[in-house]
């Protein structure tokens, strides 16, 4: 078994054996993570540029960690310095750097779309870091890996997402692999923050979350964020916490060992209770630890991938 | 000065019902025969007629929705450049929006169009005037002082005026000159800074929706201050049946109301977008397939008058970008005619109302020369082979621009000829 792909663009695409490929080496990556001796040599040599047009400080420095673990060399370029600020063009910007010969990219923006451009612009893998509201395919795969760690399996879980799915990259990938995975897939939402055409994607939709969690495996909780709350997609805060923000009580609905998630950062007592957050069903802190593993397992792969050989 | 006279054509002038076998003889520039009669008349001493080998003979096409960089945006298209492409497409006429830079709001701006016009472009390019200052939305233009100077129509651009009050008031004043007002309907609101259609396809892109509603709106609302103000209104660029509907309501009602749309959107849908393929970024959005086959009926039955390119010339600067980041718009005017002709090879639309969309309405609606070859009009025609195949290639491209939706599209058909008033401007 190989993984054909030259770049991870997103989980779209991906078929389940790739998915699967993935996870496991994902599994390997946690165990060098928890030694003593955290530095491996698979990338020695290579050079990892990240790319961030977009704010991020999670994903980055995960991503930074996950390349400095396999030995590459890792450029962080902020967009604060950079020369985007002075007009150039995000194809420039990918052409500039494409000649300085980097061996992996990794590129967030906040259009989607905008990695698949860069990509083929480019010489070297790319990883898409989030999107736009397109897709943000690592998040997605340490979800999987979350899941997979603590359940056993993927197939046939109910996996409740909740929130902001409209404006979600996060949502997007998820409901692409749980559904590769042959998870049921459940959304709950106030319907302004749900896309048009939800109920083709592959979920079960649901406004309420008495329903939507009702026997649910897995809650994923989406960050909603500050500028959607004042009245422009929903009224106010309190009002969604109200209705969409879990605590104990909407909890109660999913099963007794159901997983609590949440991509970060979080805001807590707006999307999700702190009692919540910090409590024995969740899983949070784990997913961020399992995102260094995905991450580096998805750059040890794309790097020693076929398609990626001179 | 001696005649000039194609025999053995297939006339197809839809002004005057005809479709026939014949010659065309052309004398200082207009239609002196055409037809059996023409065919009839034999050929004078010493004039050579050319064998058009029952290729079609048609109206130069009259091209209602053009936009041209000049002035302001020289590097994306020129009135020159944009008259050679349309001379390609078998185009005589177009009609030039006043979105450019500066807005063409004032007579001189109008007087600048004409004369370059004039001098350096080989087809007949009419200038429209804006219908606010700016195109801004709050004040009326000079109507009289623009149309009296030669602008064609008035027009808003890309969105509809938002203020409704400005609306009825312009269409009120435009009445007193029997001036076409020309919109596109777009409430930006509505449209939220939505880049393609609303709907599944979207959504999995993560790109915000524009739904139809966004079009019909305005369009509705128009269509009231029409029959309100008895002002002529044409709706530019359609792309949803409701829309077609609507239409359909204010003309069946007495109104004096005329509606084109692109062929962009009668032969392209949403799922051209592919991944993320900025030169399908359009305005209004590529609609859906069932949108596209419901509008193509509403072509055939008259409800649509015009097919127009929508040309819109587009640099890399504007295009090479993130899809929700790029501009709007697509060349059009060099593949109008063989973009058409899909329409007649699928059976949708007959090549007399094709024609009829792409040159006499045009002409009848906004009053210009051309769209007919009646004997005594201006010899402004197109010879096309409806079964010509080729592949447009980027190269081929005469615009300055290369953002076509067409790219190594296949055509079947193409023009062989162009004149205007009975001067070659192109031969394939």
């Amino acid at each position: 078994m190989s993984f054909p792909h030259r770049h991870l663009l997103g989980i779209k695409g991906l078929s389940e054996p790739d998915i699967i490929y993935l996870l496991d080496r994902a599994d390997e990556a946690v165990q060098i993570s928890r030694q003593e001796e955290k530095k491996t040599s698979t990338l020695r040599g290579r050079t990892q540029i990240n790319l961030f047009f977009e704010a991020s400080t999670r994903t980055q420095a995960s991503f930074e960690l996950a390349g400095k673990r396999l030995g590459a060399d890792v450029m962080n370029m902020s967009v604060a310095n950079s020369s985007v600020k002075k007009g150039e063009t995000l194809v420039d910007t990918a052409m500039t750097l494409n000649a300085m010969r980097p061996d992996i990219l990794i590129v967030r923006h906040s259009s989607a779309g905008a990695v698949a451009l860069l990509s083929q612009k480019v010489g070297c893998a790319v990883v898409n870091a989030g999107d736009g509201a397109h897709e943000h395919p690592t998040q997605a795969l340490l979800d999987a890996l979350t899941i997979r760690r603590n359940k056993g399996k993927i197939a046939r879980l109910i996996v409740t997402i909740c929130g902001d799915v409209l404006h979600s990259r996060v949502a997007r990938s998820n409901i692409l692999l749980l559904n590769a995975m042959g998870a049921r897939v459940r959304v709950v939402a106030p319907s302004t923050l749900l896309p048009s055409g939800i109920a083709q994607m592959g979920v079960e939709v649901f406004q309420s979350m008495e329903e939507g969690l009702r026997d649910a495996d897995v809650v994923m909780m989406l960050r909603l964020q500050r500028e959607r709350m004042d009245g422009a997609f929903v009224p106010s805060v309190r009002e969604y916490f109200r209705y969409f923000g879990l605590d104990a009580e909407k909890l109660a609905y999913a099963k007794p060992d159901a997983l609590v998630m949440h991509p970060g950062p979080m805001n807590r007592g707006v999307e999700i209770a702190s009692d919540i957050a910090d409590g024995p069903q969740s899983v949070i802190e784990t997913q961020v630890e399992m995102g260094v593993a995905v991450r580096m397992a998805v750059m040890e792969t794309l790097m020693l991938s076929k398609a990626n050989q001179p | 000065m001696k005649p000039q006279i194609f025999t053995n054509a297939r006339i197809i002038d839809p002004s005057q019902n005809m479709d026939e076998l014949g010659a065309v003889i052309i004398l200082d520039g207009k239609i002196a025969a055409i037809g059996k009669k023409a065919a009839a008349m034999g050929v004078p001493a010493g004039v050579t007629p050319e064998d058009l080998q029952g290729h079609i003979v048609a109206p130069g096409l009259i091209d209602a929705c053009v936009h041209i960089g000049e002035p302001g945006a020289e590097h994306r298209e020129t009135i020159a450049s944009a008259s050679r492409a349309a001379a390609r497409g078998g185009v005589t006429g177009l009609i030039m929006m006043p979105d450019t830079d500066p807005v063409i709001d004032d007579v001189a701006l109008v007087d600048f169009v004409q004369r370059a016009a004039r001098d350096e472009a080989v087809v007949s390019v009419y200038p429209a005037a804006a219908l606010t200052k700016g195109l801004a939305g709050e004040q009326m233009t000079e109507f009289g002082l623009l149309l009296d100077a030669g602008a064609v129509m008035l027009t808003n651009g890309e969105h509809a005026i938002e203020n409704s009050l400005v609306m009825r008031r312009a269409m009120t004043y435009s009445r007193d000159f029997n001036a076409v007002v020309a919109c596109s309907t777009q409430d930006s609101y509505l449209s939220g800074g939505g880049v393609m259609n609303e709907g599944l396809f979207a959504s999995w892109l993560g790109l915000s929706g524009i739904p139809r509603e966004a079009e019909l709106i305005p369009l509705e609302r128009d269509l009231r201050l029409a029959a309100l103000t008895g002002a002529r209104y044409h709706a530019m660029k359609l792309s949803v049946p409701q829309s077609a509907d609507a239409i359909r309501a204010a003309k069946a009602a007495g109104h004096k109301v005329t509606a084109g749309m692109s062929i962009n959107h009668l032969t392209l849908n949403e799922t051209d977008i592919g991944e993320y393929r900025t030169f399908f970024r359009l305005s209004p959005p590529l609609r859906t397939e069932d949108d596209r086959m419901a509008m193509t009926t509403a072509v055939s039955d008259g409800t649509i008058d015009i097919i127009c390119s929508s040309h819109d010339p587009q640099d890399v600067d504007t295009k090479r970008l993130p899809f929700a980041d790029a501009a709007n718009g697509a060349i059009g005017l060099e593949t109008l005619l063989a973009a058409a002709l899909r329409l007649y090879h699928s059976g949708d639309v007959s090549l007399s109302r094709l024609i009829d969309a792409m040159s006499c309405r045009p002409a009848q609606i906004f009053g210009l020369p051309g769209g007919t070859l009646k004997i005594g009009s201006q010899a402004d025609l197109c010879v096309i082979d409806p079964d010509y195949p080729w592949v447009l290639s980027k190269d081929d491209i005469v615009s300055r621009s290369k953002n076509t939706a067409f790219e190594n599209a296949r055509f079947t058909g193409k023009v062989l000829q162009t004149l205007v008033a009975g001067a070659s401007v192109y031969r394939a």
